[in-house]
């Protein structure tokens, strides 16, 4: 179905969030939308999907006019949508969340749930994801979530589908598929809008590109851009999209983890686990997600129990204590889902930045807080972080995704620490802001701080790493050192076959004798094969 | 280009690797409520003991012969003594089996805790009308507990309907009161008590429509809102009362009772028959309530999309549910419910209309929902829970018992908070609860 936008205005109060938008996808085209953080491509398409009334401008729908007086409107015009920040009732079922609005029902109303899991089941098999039906959303890892979230939009049939950042907590392999899927459906006749930071997809996928910045359409680009002129374009100065850094050096101070074990009912989920992050190295885990790495990473900080093992940091045992005991040892983090855990959206930015150090000195004195130090440290963080905002005392739902996700990076990032552990650190981040963080992240471990990463995002894996962990169902099944990267050392190949459960020495090899099969997703992304 | 995509989600169990087994904490905080329950009857035990003259011999008295039927258990005596000495052993051994269960990790069953909890209750009664000269009346005792619960219920599953879609409903109180003004006054002026039951649900769902009104349209804090109406109610009832049902009380306030239909064959079951099926429409009405409202909350697209606004009303919006609208009727639906609820003290038990009448059942039926998680079968049984407390204070205080009367009237809410904190644990109210949803 072809789609258009007319001069779509959208202002937050001052803020002119969109600025007389223009923007045509033609039936069966890849729009990708690119833009720094807070450019205004959400709410682009909560506008289009009627979430938002825009305040000037119009929507047209294969040359006709349409207003959409709710997202009731718009689904039923025949758009679908998946939002950057995900839209599941976490107590439902995987099954439940994707029928809701669309119930399969007999008389009565009465749901027909074996039909609603049937779907699920159908349609993770035909993509290659693979969800039960009835585990409940709020058990589930992001990455999972993600999944859950795709298969919602695929059921309804959209013809014009928005996918804002699907793939932001996707592993490679897992996006190849989504690829894959976006290439069946457009072949389909299914006009898609694309949203991602990730240059090598855009270039892999997108019939054509629409650059954003501050709200205001800067210009198209062709999929045969460079990735780095790409990001020139985005941000508006060039990006340096290699990490810099020297060898690691490493003090006695540590993080030792050893034999861990977490459960989930009974089922071991972090099983046996151990592993040393010395300081001044940074160890990235690297794994499909949903194998443990949530609860690795939670556990350390003491959201999660831990069943048995223990978890020492510059030789103390962090078992036992309570979660604020651990943050004043010098511990920070990053978790992988900045929605529910890494801000309290009704707050301001500025009390969201000192969310952990809100009742200690110079913030806060015996009973009395100092809102003026407060705002003064948040414009300080702001203004280092580059958080693209209004007003450090709006409310942080109003920033955008990957600014808000610099909020949190800002506030774990800037205190003394002596550990840092972060879950998917540059999730929803932009090319200027990644190169940032990285830089961070680096600096972190040159100042003697044992720092440890989760990511999906092999490529930030492979920029960060001194050694890297693959998780496979619960277990560790090889670390590797980055120090001997080469034909034998680690490499994109090495780690997909890890991370599908192949131990160490085996992967080595398989992925020496078959690089052909495998070297298809770097050159799926360098859109020279689209099969 | 076959990298594999690998089927995992969380806690997949893995193939067998090495390493020895870790199992997980048990919680014990079943078998410790059994125990506290059997310590306390060991130690009204021994009190009993130490304490009283000529223990040995007394005896106590039961009776469940209420009203007719084809064959009654005649009235029947137990030795005091023996009989909560050996109800205290089954409770012991209750505790330890359970403690056993737990260890195993096993889940005490169903029936463990019915035998705890008549064993405990027959032990407890046992023990107060022992060396009486009246009966404990089994089934009566029964049929008062149902009766005091049935407005609970009612309240409760009105709160369930309401809390479910995201709307705090503290207007049950004058939900329940403004039904039963309006079951009165209707069923009087017509001389026709059915036609009351169709006038306290337009009451009650008048009120919601109020709450609904202020709560989405203006936002105004819910549970502020709640309480002005509760006042209001009273304010109107109590006017109507003092002046217009009080000057010509045989037109507009005469008493107008539901006739009690019998089931057949069911009315006949000894002690419970005649307490479930020999009642008046309302009460099966109440039956059918909380039946359909725990299937369709669960099982239906209704229920679905309820709990959905109640838990996240912007994915709600986001698939084309609208919000405010579910909120509004819901709450309508729920208002309603609470009013036939209130018809219960008037036409549903024959009185006329009374200043107050309500008497802060409203509010009991918003714990019971809470106790019962905000599901129609748990709020159930808190309500009957507490009824049969309290109907239980009633008669132990008529029969005279070694209680002192205020700690009888403290028992409902200290067995309810016991067994709530005992068996049922953590509550989580819905999500998106009492905050208003604007886009
Ligand atoms: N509800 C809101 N109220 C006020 N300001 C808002 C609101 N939603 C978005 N904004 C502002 O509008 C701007 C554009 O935000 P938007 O979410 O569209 O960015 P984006 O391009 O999607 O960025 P990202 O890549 O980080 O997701 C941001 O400056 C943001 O702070
Ligand atoms: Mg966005």
């Amino acid at each position: 179905m072809k789609l258009e936008l007319r001069g779509i205005t959208k202002t937050f109060g001052p803020l002119v969030a969109n600025d007389h938008i223009d923007l045509v996808v033609e039936p069966g085209e890849i729009h990708a939308l690119l833009g720094e953080n807070g450019a205004g491509k959400s709410t682009l398409m909560n506008v289009l999907y009627g979430l938002y009334d825009p305040d000037g401008g119009q929507i047209l729908l294969e040359d006709r006019p349409v207003t959409f007086d709710g997202p009731g409107d718009a689904v039923r015009a025949g758009i679908g949508m998946v939002h950057q920040h995900f839209m599941l009732v976490p107590v439902f079922t995987v099954a439940e969340s994707v029928a809701l609005g669309y119930e399969p029902a007999g008389p009565g109303g009465i749901l027909d749930l074996q039909a609603a899991r049937r779907k699920v089941e159908e349609i993770s098999e035909r993509f290659g994801f693979h969800v039960d039906p009835d585990a409940l959303i709020e058990e589930l890892p992001v990455g999972v979530q993600q999944r859950v979230e795709i298969i919602k939009a695929l059921s309804r049939d959209a013809k014009v589908l928005i996918l804002d950042e699907p793939t932001a907590v996707l592993t490679p392999q897992e996006t190849d598929e989504l690829i894959k899927i976006m290439g069946e459906l457009q072949d389909a006749g299914t006009s898609i809008v694309f949203i991602t930071h990730k240059l090598r997809e855009v270039r892999a996928i997108a019939d054509r590109i629409t650059v954003i910045r501050r709200g205001k359409v800067v210009g198209e680009a062709s999929p045969e851009s460079t990735e780095t002129e790409l990001a020139s374009l985005m941000v508006g100065r060039s990006v340096s999209l290699a990490v810099d850094k020297t060898p690691a050096e490493v003090h006695d101070n540590s993080l030792v983890v050893s034999d861990l074990t977490v459960l989930n009912g009974s089922t071991p989920v972090v099983d046996h686990v151990s592993f040393t992050v010395q300081g001044g190295e940074i160890l990235a885990i690297a794994g499909v997600q949903g194998n443990g790495q949530t609860e690795l990473a939670e556990v350390i900080l003491g959201i999660d129990e831990a069943a048995a093992g223990s978890i020492t940091l510059d030789g103390k045992e962090l078992l036992g204590l309570t979660v604020r005991q651990r943050l004043r040892a010098g511990i920070g983090f990053v978790p992988e889902d900045r929605s529910t855990d890494g801000v309290v959206s009704s707050f301001s930015i500025a009390e969201n930045l000192v969310l952990d150090l809100y009742d200690t000195e110079p913030f806060a004195k015996g009973v009395s807080m100092y809102p003026a130090r407060v705002a003064e440290n948040a414009e300080v963080r702001t203004q280092e972080f580059d958080v693209r905002l209004t007003d450090i005392q709006d409310p942080i739902s109003t920033l955008s995704g990957g600014n808000a996700q610099k909020v949190v990076l800002a506030r774990e990032m800037s205190r003394p620490l002596r550990l840092l552990v972060a879950s998917q650190p540059t999730r929803g981040l932009d090319v200027g802001s990644i190169e940032f963080v990285h830089k961070r992240i680096v600096a972190e471990r040159d100042h003697g701080t044992p720092v440890l990463i989760v990511s999906t995002e092999l490529d930030e894996v492979l920029a960060l790493a001194d050694r890297v962990a693959v998780m496979y169902r619960g277990r560790i099944i090889g670390i590797v050192d980055a120090r001997e990267a080469g034909p034998a050392g680690i490499n994109r190949d090495v780690l997909g076959l890890m991370m599908a459960g192949v131990p160490l020495e085996d992967a080595v090899q398989q992925a020496a004798s078959h690089q052909s099969t495998l070297a298809g997703a770097d050159a799926l992304a360098d859109g020279k094969d689209l099969t | 280009m076959s990298t594999p995509v690998i089927p995992v989600t969380a806690g997949t169990p893995g193939d067998e690797l090495p390493g020895a087994a870790v199992l997980g904490k048990i919680s014990y905080r079943i078998p410790i409520t059994y125990a506290v329950l059997a310590l306390a009857a060991l130690l009204g035990l021994v009190g009993t003991m130490i304490g009283r003259e000529g223990v040995w011999s007394q005896e106590t008295e039961f009776q469940s012969r209420y009203g007719d039927q084809w064959f009654t258990i005649p009235n029947f005596s137990v030795p005091s003594m023996l009989t909560v000495i050996v109800l205290t052993v089954v409770l012991i051994a209750a505790a330890v089996y359970g403690y056993l269960l737990t260890r195993d990790r096993r889940t005490a069953p169903l029936w463990l805790h019915i035998v705890v909890g008549l064993a405990f209750v027959l032990a407890f009664l046992t023990w107060a009308g022992a060396g009486k000269t009246s009966v404990i009346p089994v089934t009566s005792l029964l049929a008062g507990a149902l009766a005091l619960s049935v407005p609970l219920i009612f309240g409760a599953m009105s709160g369930v309907i309401c809390e479910r879609s995201g709307i705090i409903n503290i207007a049950i109180e004058g939900q329940l009161l403004f039904g039963a003004f309006a079951a009165a006054v209707v069923a009087s002026l017509l001389t026709a008590p059915y036609l009351g039951l169709i006038a306290a649900p337009i009451a009650g769902g008048l009120v919601g429509a109020l709450l609904a009104w202020f709560a989405v349209s203006y936002q105004v804090n819910q549970i502020i809102i709640g309480v002005v109406l509760n006042t209001l109610v009273l304010g109107l009832t109590s006017f109507f009362f003092s002046t217009l049902l009080a000057d010509n009380a045989s037109t507009w306030n005469a008493r107008q009772p539901l006739g009690v239909i019998e089931i057949p064959l069911l009315s006949q079951i000894p002690i419970l028959g005649p307490v479930l099926f020999r009642q008046t429409i309302l009460v099966y009405l109440m039956y059918v309530t909380v039946i359909v409202l725990q299937i369709m909350l669960f099982r239906s697209r209704w229920g679905l999309r309820t709990r959905a606004v109640g838990e996240h009303p912007k994915a709600a919006d986001t698939v084309g549910i609208h919000v405010n609208k579910r909120r509004v009727w819901n709450t309508i639906l729920g208002g309603a419910v609470a009013g036939l609820g209130g018809a219960f003290f008037t036409v549903g038990s024959g009185l006329a209309f009374g200043r107050e009448m309500s008497a802060g059942n409203g509010f009991i039926a918003l714990a019971a929902m809470i106790l019962g998680k905000w599901n129609p079968t748990g709020a159930l049984v808190a309500a009957l829970l507490f009824g049969f407390s309290k109907n239980l204070g009633n008669v132990l205080g008529t029969i005279g018992s070694p209680m002192p009367s205020q700690l009888l009237a403290m028992l409902p809410y200290v067995i309810t908070i016991f067994a709530v904190a005992g068996l049922v644990g953590r509550v989580r109210a819905p999500a998106a609860e009492g905050i208003p949803y604007t886009k």
